[in-house]
């Protein structure tokens, strides 16, 4: 389970996020929405541990990892994928070497075992046969299915994903949320996608947060959300401006 | 106006203070992470190979000129006081403790310590360092560390390289157009030559080559701005790194000669 406990973070005096707390379920897929710039991807780094806040907790498992000692961190993290909004796919390697870096850096597997995994996980995204490409030389929608690939290798409990259909297609698009619900099923993993995308949102979403100038003012599930009254729930999820009487 | 000059200069201060205390804690976290320098050797020697191997070419027309120019100089310089018969081993002198340390660094800092800063500050900026986090796997052993060793064991070698070379170029001029005989030109240097000019020289070359390193993984990791960003880092990598390198070069020159 993860945990978020009145999270405060501020960039040079720009507060961003402004007492967030959230509880993350095993199991679940969590949306976190909201408008550009109201600090998704900074409580997504706060969860993996990149980021530290300026006050609050961050709890997984129930261990806080907000003063962790680096090595704990680094183990704690062992557990969590991401997947970037860019996919941050390291531009030197090809496809291979980029989804079997961890497990090879952290000796997780017999040597002689890593390729047979690097093809099944690649596998597993839809992506046979690509090993030796290198990223340049894949589409958008292919680097961000290396990068859930490379995430999963490291077979995580938990999944962050930021923005995975940002920048893609509608076909493409629903093909990654198609991914993240089989993950989910097949793998068990715990999903917390950040997006602005609300078909994406209600696909894979099991339940639902939205961010709003740092604050979270909403939470619950996706039909839930259809009927919430706050006109600036409405407005965000119709993508309209909504009055309501 | 006093008020605005003494904020300025209190945020210069701190941020110069905060930049110095971080490139400490990254040569810390570097030697730190050294203790896995022989399971990491082959990063480490491919960093090698990319620093020595590929900046041979231009350490070789640098320090060919370099010592052509200097016995070029010194020629005029003794003309009418000095005999020619000495030209051998004050260019060897010159290019052992000064020009073959120094200029091999500064010519580094340019090929190498920007291109680190280039290289660590796209993958900064695209969040390829933040997934290396996520991997949970250290920026400061898989990136920085590797990097310093490389250009550290590296510029020693170069300035090696770089010595005989230009003490070639400096005997290439003597012989063409001074008509001093290689045997005049090489029984000066022999005469001249101590062992301690030339350590005292590769003693500086370790420390601009640490310098250079370190200057450019520290840079590179503070990238911040995308592309722009990239392109601000990679020329303050370099004007930090030739900086300090010739503050570098005097201190250590008090301290060793």
């Amino acid at each position: 389970m993860i945990q978020i406990q009145n999270v405060y973070k501020s960039f040079e005096d720009q507060p961003v996020l402004r007492g967030v707390t959230l509880d993350i379920k095993r199991g679940s897929s969590h949306i976190i929405i909201g408008r550009s710039g109201c600090g998704k991807s900074v409580l997504l780094k706060h969860i993996v541990g990149l980021m530290r806040p300026d006050s609050g907790d961050i709890l997984i498992d129930g261990h806080s990892i907000v003063n962790m000692r680096r090595r704990d961190l680094y183990k704690t993290r062992i557990k969590i994928g991401m997947l970037f909004q860019g996919a941050a796919l390291f531009d030197s390697m090809n496809v291979a070497e980029n989804v079997s870096l961890g497990v090879r850096e952290h000796r997780l597997f017999p040597a002689n075992e890593i390729d047979d995994r690097v093809a099944a996980k690649l596998e597993l995204v839809n992506l046979p046969g690509i090993e030796k490409k290198l990223p340049s030389e894949l589409s958008g929608g292919m680097k961000k299915r290396v990068g859930l690939a490379r995430a999963l290798m490291m077979e995580p409990e938990y999944m962050l994903y930021d923005e995975p259909t940002t920048g893609l297609d509608p076909v493409t698009a629903d093909a990654i949320n198609d991914l993240i619900n089989s993950v989910r099923d097949k793998l068990g993993v715990t999903s917390i996608v950040v997006t602005h995308d609300m078909a994406s949102a209600y696909k894979v979403g099991d339940s639902i947060s939205m961010l709003h100038e740092g604050n979270v003012i909403f939470s619950g599930t996706p039909e839930s959300i259809r009927t919430h009254e706050d006109p600036i729930v409405q407005n965000f999820i119709t993508g309209s401006k909504v009055v309501m009487h | 106006m006093v008020v605005y000059l003494t904020q300025a200069l209190g945020r210069n201060v701190l941020q110069f203070l905060e930049r110095a205390g971080g490139t400490f804690i990254l040569l810390a976290q570097i030697i730190f992470e050294s203790r896995t320098a022989w399971r990491d050797r082959r990063i480490i020697i491919e960093q090698m190979h990319a620093v020595g191997v590929m900046s041979l070419p231009l350490v070789s027309v640098t320090s060919l000129f370099t010592g052509a120019v200097s016995a070029w100089q010194a020629a005029y310089q003794f003309e009418g006081m000095v005999s020619l018969t000495y030209l051998g081993g004050a260019t060897a002198i010159a290019i052992f403790m000064e020009l073959g340390p120094v200029l091999t660094a500064l010519v580094l800092a340019g090929r190498v310590g920007a291109s680190i800063a280039a290289e660590l500050g796209t993958m900064k900026v695209t969040e390829q360092i933040d997934a290396l986090e996520c991997l949970a796997i250290s920026p400061a052993r898989y990136l920085a560390m590797p990097r310093f060793w490389g250009v550290t064991i590296m510029l020693p070698i170069l300035t090696v390289y770089a010595n005989i070379i230009a003490l070639f170029g400096a005997y290439v001029v003597a012989y063409t157009l001074l008509e001093v005989s290689g045997t005049m030109f090489f029984d000066s240097v022999q005469t001249f030559f101590e062992l301690r000019n030339v350590l005292g020289g590769l003693t500086k070359s370790v420390a601009f080559g640490a310098t250079i390193s370190l200057v450019g993984c520290y840079v590179g990791f503070q990238t911040h701005g995308g592309a722009e960003g990239v392109g601000r880092s990679t020329i303050d990598a370099f004007v930090l790194s030739a900086i300090l390198i010739l503050i570098n070069d005097y201190i250590l020159a008090l301290l060793i000669f």
